[in-house]
C-alpha cells in the first residue's frame, strides 16, 4: 500500500473515530466540513488538477441542492433517488456550462463562469413561487430519511457526510494517479505540449468541468439532505468563492488539502468569531499570511517541505 | 510510397507569406533535413505538419490519408511526434513524469514504466529522472525534449533544431541516437548544425522565403550554387 493511500484511509480512519468521540458542537461541525470539503475536492478538481479557475461553483452545488430539493418538496421522491438525480442535474449544467464556457481560458473563462452563476441565481429567484428561492425551503423531517436511517439525527448524519466523504476522497485519491489525472496535470502544467503528445485538451477539459460540476452538486444534494434546508443563498457569489479559499489554504492540487483547507478555515473563522465581530478580517489576514509563506496553501507546503510523494 | 505528401503548402501572416506553395514528399523510412537561413520558413513549414497552425492554402497528406484541417492531437495519434524548437516541456514535473507522458498514449499499464526507463536510458538521462525538470541544464532539457518525441514511437519523428545549444559532445551523442532511430522512424529535421545534417541527412530540403530552393542528396546540396548562395555563404 502506497504511503499517499495510508494516509488517506487514515484519515477516514481518524474521521469515523471522532464521530463517537467529538463533544455535540465539534461533531455537528465535522459535518458540515466533510460535506464542505466534498464540494472543495469538487472545485479541486478543476482549479487544482485542471488548472481552470472557475468562478461559479455555487450554481453547480445549487443545480444538486435543488435537484434533490424540488424532487422531494413536489413529487416525494425518496432520498435515494432525490440525491442522485441532484447530482445528474449538476452534471447536465455542467455540461452545458462547460460547451460554452471552454470556448474561452483564462480570465474570461473566470468571468464567463462567474456570469453563468449569476444567471442561475437569479433564475432560482425568478422561480420564486416554486423555488422559495428568497427565503428557503426546509426539506421535512420525514423526507430526509436514506436506506431507513433518519439523516437529522447528529451520529447518522455524521457518518452520511462521512460516507460521502470517504467516497470522494478515495475517487479522487485514485483519479491524480490515474493516466487522466496525469493528462490533466499536463493541460495544467503547459497546454500546447499536452495537445502535441495527442491528448484531446478541449475534451479532457470539458470531462473535468463536468466532474468536478457533478462532485459540488453531490455535495450540494447531501448539504440540502442533511442539513435540511434548500435556497437561493447557496447560488450566491460567496459561496462560489469559498470552495476557491477552501482549496487555496488547503493546497490546491493535493488530494487532502481541500478537507485540510475547509476545516482550516471553518475553524479560523469560528474562533475569530468568538473574539470579534470582524470575523472576516481575521480570515482575509490568514490568507494574506498564506499568501505570503505558503502560496501552495499548508498541504501544498507539506509537499514542498517533507512529504514530496503527496498526491 | 511517401508517409508524408504536401501539395501546393502556403501560409500567409498578414501580407507576408512565410511558406508558399511547398511540394513536399517523405519516403518511409528516410531522414529529411530541412535547412534554410533564419526566418525562411522551417518551423512555420512543420508546425503546420503537426497542425500547430493551420494552413492558408494547399493540402498535406500523412500516412496515406488528408489531415490538412485535422486538429493537431489527431495527426499525432496517426503517429506524428513534433518536438519545440524553443524547449517545451513540464518544468514543474519530473523527468520521469515528463517521459511517462509522451509515453503513456501509446504503451498499457504492463508495459508503461518499462517503456518510460528506456526511453529515459536512450537519451542518457536515466540518472536524472526524479529531477524537476525545470531545473535541468539547458542541453539537458532538449534531451527530454527529444525523449518525448522518441517516447512516442511515431512513425515521422519532427525535430525542430534539436542540438541548438547543446555541447559537442552531446551532439555527438544525439547524432549516434537519431542514426539508431532512423532505422525504424522517419525523420524530419531542421538543423543549422551542417555538421549533423551532412551526418545524418539522406536527402536535404532547403528553403529560403518560404520557397524549396533546392532538394537532393546531401552532395549535390553542398554542391549546389543556388544553395551555396542563399545559405552556405558561398
Amino acid at each position: 500500500m502506497s504511503r499517499a493511500l495510508v494516509l488517506h484511509l487514515g484519515l477516514i480512519a481518524v474521521l469515523f473515530a471522532a464521530a463517537f468521540l467529538l463533544p455535540a458542537y465539534h461533531h455537528g461541525n465535522l459535518a458540515r466540513i466533510m460535506v464542505l470539503a466534498v464540494y472543495a475536492m469538487g472545485y479541486n478538481i478543476l482549479f487544482g488538477y485542471a488548472g481552470l479557475l472557475s468562478l461559479g461553483h455555487a450554481m453547480f452545488f445549487a443545480a444538486g441542492m435543488y435537484g434533490m430539493g424540488l424532487t422531494v418538496r413536489y413529487w416525494d421522491w425518496p432520498m435515494i433517488l432525490a440525491l442522485p438525480f441532484g447530482t445528474l442535474a449538476a452534471a447536465a449544467l455542467a455540461l452545458l456550462v462547460a460547451v460554452l464556457a471552454l470556448r474561452t481560458a483564462g480570465v474570461a473563462f473566470m468571468i464567463v463562469t462567474l456570469m453563468f452563476s449569476q444567471a442561475g441565481f437569479l433564475v432560482i429567484l425568478y422561480f420564486n413561487p416554486i423555488t422559495r428561492g428568497d427565503e428557503g425551503f426546509v426539506i421535512p423531517q420525514a423526507a430526509r430519511r436514506l436506506a431507513g436511517l433518519d439523516l437529522s439525527d447528529p451520529m447518522n448524519r455524521y457518518l452520511a457526510a462521512l460516507v460521502l466523504f470517504s467516497v470522494v476522497l478515495l475517487a479522487c485519491h485514485r483519479l491524480v494517479l490515474s493516466r487522466l489525472g496525469r493528462v490533466l496535470v499536463a493541460i495544467r502544467e503547459n497546454e500546447e505540449r499536452a495537445r502535441l503528445l495527442g491528448y484531446d485538451v478541449w475534451a479532457h477539459k470539458l470531462g473535468a468541468v463536468v466532474l468536478s460540476g457533478s462532485v459540488a452538486g453531490a455535495a450540494g444534494a447531501a448539504y440540502g439532505a442533511l442539513f435540511g434546508s434548500v435556497g437561493a443563498s447557496f447560488a450566491e457569489v460567496p459561496f462560489s468563492i469559498l470552495p476557491l479559499l477552501y482549496v487555496l489554504a488547503g493546497g490546491a492540487g493535493t488530494v487532502i488539502g481541500p478537507f485540510v483547507g475547509t476545516a482550516f478555515m471553518f475553524y479560523l473563522r469560528d474562533l475569530a468569531g468568538t473574539v470579534t465581530d470582524a470575523h472576516m478580517l481575521v480570515a482575509g489576514a490568514a490568507l494574506i499570511a498564506l499568501t505570503l509563506f505558503a502560496r501552495r496553501g499548508l498541504m501544498g507546503l507539506v509537499r514542498a517541505r517533507w512529504a514530496g510523494w503527496l498526491p | 510510397m511517401s508517409l508524408l505528401l504536401t501539395e501546393g503548402l502556403g501560409r500567409r501572416f498578414g501580407g507576408l507569406e512565410a511558406v508558399r506553395d511547398v511540394d513536399l514528399a517523405l519516403r518511409e523510412g528516410e531522414v529529411r533535413a530541412l535547412i534554410g537561413p533564419n526566418g525562411a520558413g522551417k518551423t512555420t513549414l512543420v508546425s503546420m505538419l503537426c497542425g500547430r497552425i493551420a494552413a492558408s492554402s494547399g493540402r498535406i497528406h500523412f500516412a496515406g490519408r488528408e489531415v490538412t484541417r485535422l486538429p493537431a492531437h489527431r495527426r499525432i495519434r496517426m503517429g506524428m511526434a513534433y518536438t519545440f524548437q524553443i524547449t517545451s516541456i513540464f518544468a514543474e514535473l519530473t523527468v520521469r513524469e515528463n517521459v511517462r507522458l509522451a509515453v503513456q498514449r501509446v504503451a498499457d499499464d504492463a508495459a508503461l514504466e518499462l517503456r518510460v526507463a528506456e526511453t529515459l536510458a536512450c537519451v542518457g538521462l536515466e540518472g536524472r529522472a526524479d529531477q524537476r525538470a525545470g531545473d535541468l541544464a539547458y542541453g539537458h532539457q532538449r534531451l527530454v525534449e527529444v525523449a518525448m518525441g522518441l517516447g512516442q514511437a511515431p512513425r515521422l519523428l519532427i525535430l525542430d533544431e534539436p542540438t541548438q545549444g547543446l555541447s559537442d559532445g552531446e551532439v555527438a551523442g544525439f547524432v549516434a541516437l537519431i542514426r539508431a532511430v532512423a532505422r525504424e522512424t522517419t525523420v524530419l529535421l531542421i538543423e543549422h548544425n551542417i555538421d549533423v545534417v551532412m551526418a545524418l541527412a539522406d536527402r536535404i530540403t532547403v528553403l529560403n522565403f518560404g520557397r524549396v530552393i533546392a532538394e537532393g542528396a546531401p552532395a549535390e546540396i553542398r554542391a549546389d550554387p543556388v544553395v551555396q548562395e542563399a545559405y552556405l555563404g558561398g
